[in-house]
């Protein structure tokens, strides 16, 4: 028997409604429109594990990772963290002690943090929300060593966030995460507005702390050399729908769905490897209205009737019906 | 006139910012050509200058910044000195731009074909139906389906990457000598950035257009580049051919730079780190200005600042790499 997962995410379904308002409606004669942001998503995560949901603009991704943090209500599905569901038929107070344990780091460090407070308070506050540590004195200290521990001065407390720069703003939003004693960090595009000297300094600040504390991670980013780079498994989003799931190295030896194989033959080669590579077509339909059937067959070179009737199921990590019949070997050799 | 005269030629350009708390140097002596159907990547971090390089050429910089000294040559001609009028001839016509984010470089009341008609009717002398038989080669030249239809619609109604064909497609009106291309695919998807880059490639061959290309992604450039200027405070800390640098980078700077790059062929356990942040331009430190992060300093590089020396195919400004005698200054 394996043990269970920490995070099981169940078949998770978030439908916006994008209508026109109701007069527009009455008036112009147009129907409801709905958005499925996201479409049947279902994973785990272990323990300790980082885990990175990659893909383009409009794929999904962020949707995904609000409602497993519980910032956005997922239209069905369901998210269970530690064996406790964090939907609302759960018992109230074991929703409440989880959310302690559960943080968020965000894209923007200009926008996440509150520019008219100090960076103690700022780091201060979910230990005072959630009233882990008494007394002014003692609170003072955690924050210290808080700061300490993502590499700034404890002397930096009593700055405001606007003497920062991008990538210590970023360290204060983790020393924040981290003062609520979280032990699962949802991370949505983290590096994305940082340069690339302090995107690396991140990423290994953040992968020191996942040693250190044996933090669990969900990764969201739509840079693939930095996915590969923070994740042990990946889960790769297209239109709301994982196409395709499995193991961090062997997505990127071996990618099954033909959409990871345009993304990855997308990425620029820094290394100049010369490697072959096949050139891109299309972009990424308007998701009220998506393609039928498997949402990437407008652009797929493998595509056949089936693909445009029949949504493939995720199966054997991957959502293609070409995959599943032994159609794209042909093509990868 | 000699055959190898550069399309681009700048020497020695630099640009301050005059503040309340003094004269900001945002570009501190920069020199580079870019040849007939060259792309020069310009790469560095936020605040290298490299932006504000490319201001300067089209002479777009706004005040308080000015240009404080040094030359640029637009094929033998130097354009950094002309009145605002004639420079605004020059811009659109023989020098063409692409911003970052389309939507603020197309004018959201109008429909495409107006906003190309009009380019081109300003800078050739071609009758509005030639204008707009050539707007829709354009469109179809940078690949936009069915262009005939298309050309009709709205800035609004283009996905951003064909947004961004629109907006080279502008650019490219008047054939242009040369093309500033600033941070082209950074507000676009990965997929997108692809075609995007592949398309720059082509009309740099097909055409002979230079394209000095500035973006702070080291891949972009690595596709696109023939040779690659990496930016850091305001100077070029080194420059040559796009594979020798990417490949053997000198400067300890543009080494961390490529390390710091994490890579979809090699496993690392960390990436390399390269310690503090760039300098603000109120506070570049004397000497060498990436001397407090750097591993190799030594006492020169506090003191002296480094100048651009030739090894092998690069041109490096690192006092590692320099065999002059240390200057007298420095010893005192």
């Amino acid at each position: 028997m394996t043990e269970r997962p920490y995070v099981e995410v169940n078949d998770l379904r978030r439908v916006f409604d994008v209508s026109k308002p109701w007069l527009n409606r009455v008036l112009e004669g147009g129907e409801r429109q709905f958005l499925k942001a996201v479409d049947g998503v279902t994973f785990d995560i272990k323990k300790g594990e980082t885990f990175a949901l990659v893909g383009e603009s409009g794929s999904g991704k962020s949707t995904v990772a609000r409602m497993v943090v519980g910032l956005l209500p997922p239209t069905t599905g369901e998210v269970i963290i530690d064996g406790v569901s964090m939907s609302s038929r759960a018992a109230s107070g074991d929703r409440q002690r989880l959310r302690r344990r559960i943080q968020m780091i965000f894209q923007d460090p200009y926008a996440s943090l509150n520019p008219r407070w100090q960076v103690d308070r700022i780091v201060a506050e979910p230990i005072r929300a959630f009233r882990l540590i008494e007394g002014e004195r003692d609170i003072a200290a955690r924050v210290a060593e808080l700061l300490t521990f993502v590499g700034l001065h404890p002397a930096d407390g009593k700055k405001y966030p606007h003497e920062f720069s991008g990538g210590q703003r970023q360290r204060i939003a983790i020393a924040r995460a981290l003062a609520s004693n979280a032990e699962f960090i949802v991370c949505d595009e983290p590096t994305s507005a940082l340069d690339v000297s302090v995107q690396a300094q991140i990423l290994n600040l953040m992968r020191d702390l996942q040693d250190r504390l044996g933090l669990t991670y969900l990764f969201i980013s739509h840079n693939l050399a930095v996915v590969r780079h923070m994740a042990s498994r990946i889960g790769v989003m297209y239109l709301g729908r994982i196409v395709e799931i499995s193991d961090g190295r062997e997505l990127f030896s071996h990618p099954k769905h033909p959409y990871t194989r345009m993304l990855l033959d997308a990425v620029p080669d820094v290394g100049m490897t010369g490697r072959q590579r096949i050139p891109v077509s299309g972009e990424i339909p308007n998701p009220i209205n998506p393609p039928s059937g498997c949402t990437f067959n407008p652009r797929c070179p493998l595509a056949n009737q089936r693909c445009v009737a029949e949504i493939p199921a995720l199966f054997g990590g991957v959502a293609c019906h070409a995959v599943h019949e032994g159609r794209a070997n042909a093509h990868a050799a | 006139m000699s055959v190898t005269q550069p399309v681009l030629s700048v020497r020695d350009l630099r640009v301050e910012f005059v503040t309340r708390r003094g004269v900001l140097k945002a570009i501190d002596g920069i020199s580079f050509d870019i040849g007939k159907g060259e792309v020069l990547g310009v790469v560095g971090e936020s605040g290298a200058g490299k932006s504000v390089t490319g201001s300067a050429v089209i002479g777009l910089i706004d005040p308080p910044g000015r240009i404080a000294g040094g030359e640029i040559l637009l094929s033998g001609m130097r354009i950094d000195n002309l009145p605002p009028e004639e420079m605004r001839k020059i811009r659109g016509k023989r020098i063409g731009m692409i911003f970052q984010d389309p939507l603020t470089s197309l004018n959201p009341l109008y429909r495409v074909s107006e906003q190309l008609v009009e380019t081109i009717r300003t800078h050739t002398n071609l009758a509005a139906g030639a204008a707009r038989k050539r707007a829709i080669d354009l469109l179809a030249e940078v690949g936009i389906p069915a262009p005939d239809r298309r050309i009709d619609s709205y800035p609004h109604e283009f996905s951003g990457g064909m947004r961004q064909r629109v907006v080279i497609a502008l650019a490219l009106c008047a054939e242009p000598e040369l093309i500033i291309a600033d941070e082209p695919t950074t507000a676009l998807d990965v997929s997108v950035q692809a075609q995007i880059i592949s398309l720059l490639k082509r009309l740099g061959r097909e055409h002979g257009t230079a394209i000095m290309l500035v973006t702070h992604d080291m891949g972009v450039i690595a596709e696109t580049a023939d040779r690659v200027a990496v930016m850091y405070a305001g100077r070029i800390a080194e420059i040559g051919p796009v594979r020798d640098v990417v490949k053997n980078p000198l400067h300890p700077y543009a080494k961390g730079l490529m390390g710091a790059i994490p890579s979809l062929e090699n496993d690392t356990d960390r990436l390399v780190q390269i310690p503090g942040s760039m300098p603000r331009l109120s506070a570049i430190p004397p000497g060498c200005p990436f001397n407090p992060r750097c591993p190799f300093v030594f006492d020169r590089c506090r003191i002296e600042r480094p100048e651009p020396v030739q090894h092998s195919q690069h041109r490096v400004a690192c006092h590692l790499y320099d065999q002059s005698p240390v200057r007298s200054e420095a010893v005192a």
